[in-house]
């Protein structure tokens, strides 16, 4: 039997590297990829939790967060997309258009 | 006495003048101004004619509810009209001269640019006065007093565009409004303690209170209080500075609301309130008291003048000081008797001096006339005979309501009957001074233009021939027929009948009307004798005029230049608008300059409001450049937010 304090920290490093991806990587589908690291590593902790107290909500929320996190997914590809064919670019630092 | 359903029409009817003309005059035809004008005036008049003949004591008062205003508890005012004696003089009084009034403004204001906007006000004014001696309640007479008021604002500023004319609007509205205050303050008093502003309800409060002899109650408040408003809206000490400068308006203005009518409303409101004044002996000291030093201290001012209008403008303040001493010694009869006759003959004297003005051009300096007699005839004989009655001189009307007063007078104190004697003398003085002046002689003035004057007003075509002239008949109508009524109006009070008349309206005094009629009997050789000295002080004032004047001219010069400093003083009003300046004006203008403009407007209010704009733009010039746009700074600044959250819940937990 694993420890929980294994399944917390993998879940804290995937989460830290999906921050520090998110802060650092200038594509925007990297970036993307960071949230998806972040969504998981909580997901990690939710079933890690569910197993260690034997309570099902842990596990019923992972799957709502699945759900958002692919319509997240669809929408947020569509507006790479669409960000692509207006500026030619997937560089975040050059879509800075919404500032003063 | 039947109930009279005309009464209300009777203000309505110049409202509806003043509306029509007001709103439609614009685009209208003077001949159809001055049909909505005239008729509309003029049915009034009949209509208070009618409601005259079918008046009878017996059934007085009469009222009529209109409609209801408030309605708040057991407080209510209504819009009432109430007809009784007192009222019935002073409608008859205000329609008649009025009218006659308005037929003059057609011949005086014809060829003015904003005619229609002349006959509009005036019809205007014509309801607020209707109004105010119409009304049954304090507070419906407030309306027309405050009316009257604005009528009196808008015609003095008449010729708007001339600086001094609306300087002189401002100032008669100013000093009125502090008198207001005072009326306002009483009206309050009445609310509280009486719960009511009818007439009747709060007389007969009053009724139920003793006379406050021992010392100033509540009564005395109330009756000082109206004295207050009452000084300022008749032009007593110390509020009288208005009414000179009032004479910056068209000369009928001057004759019909600066002499004829409005600035009586202070003696009919006190009369009006004769059972407070009545039961507050010391408020009726102080109306006395005022009343005679104003009747002394214009006419001293009246005699320097060299203004006509300005003469006849201090004669009226004197005047109404002569009304005030009337009222102050318990004679409200005489005071209303000489308020009557005195809307005629001051009436005739404002409107012949407009005659004067029109006839030579707009000219107003009496030393830039003389002579005049020749030219406009019609004109001299209706002044002399106005000159004639307020000067005393029987059998004009004049004589008899003056007479009346300094006998009511001789009767409170010898004082009083001194200085109005001594008053009496000025008046006459001045009066033939003016008279002397303006007709006698040769003539001084320049040939007439055709330009404006002074006046200002538009001259009628055809005069061109340089020679002063007689108005047309439509201005020299109301003269002669004012002449009629300032000859013949005196004779009401024959035998005490005016004053029998007007008694049930004064219903305390009635009853030393009975005492005074057996004491009067008595001193039948005393009131003979009293009356005997002032006529020859009038006539007395007639010779040093007639001596000064007309005889050696030369000398009145002499005379100023010998009293020197006290010349100077009464020449210029005994500095009193420059003490006024110094002691009320600059203060408030200072004050309101300094703390209110800069330091309250300026300093805290636009303050504030500059202050907190900066405030929020110097915080959001700092803030705004955490938006960059650049998007991973913004998930830094959430990475950072939710570790500060982050670490909070934890030291939290800790704890």
């Amino acid at each position: 039997m694993v420890p929980l304090s294994y399944y917390l920290l993998l879940s804290g490093i995937l989460f830290v590297c999906g921050v520090l991806g998110f802060l650092i990587k200038r594509n925007i589908i990297t970036i993307f990829m960071s949230i998806e690291l972040m969504l998981n590593g909580v997901n990690l902790s939710f079933v890690a939790f569910a197993a260690h107290w034997h309570a099902l909500s842990g596990q019923v929320f992972v799957f709502f967060v699945m759900v958002v996190a692919a319509a997240e997914a669809a929408v947020g590809l569509a507006i790479i997309i669409a960000v692509y064919r207006t500026r030619e670019t997937l560089n975040v630092d050059r879509v800075n258009l919404l500032k003063l | 006495m039947t109930p009279n359903p005309y009464l209300w029409l009777v203000p309505i009817l110049p409202l509806a003048g003043a509306a029509i003309n007001g709103f439609f005059g614009r685009r209208s035809s003077k001949k159809a101004i001055t049909a909505v004008a005239l008729v509309f005036c003029g049915l009034a008049f009949f209509l208070a004619v009618v409601i005259a003949a079918r008046f009878s004591s017996a059934a007085a008062p009469y009222y009529f509810d209109l409609a209801h205003w408030i309605r708040s508890g057991s407080f209510q005012v209504d819009f009432s009209f109430y007809l009784d004696q007192l009222s019935l003089v002073m409608l008859l009084v205000v329609t008649g001269v009025g009218f006659l009034i308005h037929i003059y403004s057609v011949g005086y204001m014809w060829d003015d640019d904003g005619y229609y906007r002349f006959m509009s006000y005036m019809n205007l004014f014509m309801f607020f006065m209707l109004t105010l001696v119409l009304a049954k309640d304090y507070l419906v007479m407030f309306i027309g007093w405050e009316g009257v008021g604005l009528a009196s604002y808008l015609l003095i500023g008449y010729w708007f565009r001339k600086d001094s004319a609306a300087a002189a609007g401002k100032k008669a509205f100013i000093v009125n409004r502090i008198g207001d205050c005072g009326f306002l303050i009483a009206l309050f008093l009445m609310i509280k303690h009486f719960g009511s502003l009818d007439f009747m309800r709060v007389f007969t409060a009053v009724q139920s209170l003793p006379t406050e002899t021992a010392g100033a109650g509540l009564l005395t408040a109330i009756g000082l209080l109206l004295m207050v408003g009452a000084a300022g809206k008749s032009a007593q000490i110390p509020l009288y500075v208005w009414l000179p400068d009032a004479m910056e308006g068209p000369t009928p203005v001057s004759a019909l609301i600066h002499a004829a009518t409005m600035v009586t409303a202070g003696v009919y409101m006190v009369a009006r309130s004769s059972m407070i004044f009545e039961r507050a002996p010391m408020a009726l000291m102080v109306v006395a008291i005022i009343g005679t030093l104003t009747a002394l201290f214009a006419a001293t001012i009246g005699i320097a003048q060299t203004d006509i209008k300005k003469v006849l403008a201090y004669s009226t303040i004197s005047q109404l000081g002569y009304m005030f001493m009337a009222c102050g010694v318990g004679a409200f009869s005489a005071g209303i008797f000489h308020l009557m006759t005195h809307a005629f003959f001051k009436g005739l004297l404002f409107l012949a001096a407009g005659s004067v003005i029109h006839g030579i051009g707009g000219e107003q300096d009496m030393r830039k006339m003389g002579g005049l007699r020749v030219y406009m005839p019609w004109t001299f004989a209706t002044m002399g005979i106005a000159t004639l009655a307020i000067a005393g001189i029987p059998p004009f009307a004049g004589f008899w309501s003056k007479d009346e007063i300094l006998w009511k007078a001789f009767g409170a104190s010898w004082v009083y009957w001194l200085i109005g004697v001594v008053t009496a003398f000025i008046t006459s003085f001045y009066m033939f001074r003016l008279m002397y002046m303006t007709f006698g002689g040769e003539y001084r003035g320049a040939a007439v233009q055709e330009a404006h004057g002074h006046d200002d007003h538009g001259h009628g075509q055809g005069h061109g021939h340089g020679e002063p002239h007689e108005s047309p008949w439509v201005m020299l109508g109301p003269l002669v027929i004012l002449a009629v009524l300032s000859v013949v109006g005196g004779f009401v009070g024959y035998g005490n009948r005016f004053e029998h008349f007007l008694a049930p309206a004064f219903q305390v005094a009635s009853t030393e009307v009975a005492q005074g009629a057996s004491h009067e009997a008595a001193d039948r050789t005393l009131e003979y004798l009293l009356m005997s000295v002032s006529i020859s002080v009038a006539g007395l004032g007639w010779l040093l005029a007639y001596l000064l004047y007309s005889r050696r001219p030369e000398l009145p010069a002499r005379v100023a230049a010998s009293l020197g400093g006290l010349y100077r003083a009464v020449a210029n009003k005994y500095y009193i608008d420059e003490l006024y300046a110094v002691l009320f004006v600059k203060p408030v203008v200072d004050g309101s300059t300094t703390i209110l403009w800069h330091g309250v407007d300026q300093g805290v209010i636009d303050a504030a409001v500059n202050d907190s704009a900066d405030a929020a733009r110097h915080v959001s010039d700092t803030v705004r450049h955490m938006q960059s746009g650049n998007l991973r700074s913004y998930a830094g600044w959430v990475a950072a937010g939710g570790a500060v959250v982050i670490a909070y819940m934890v030291w939290m937990g800790v704890r």
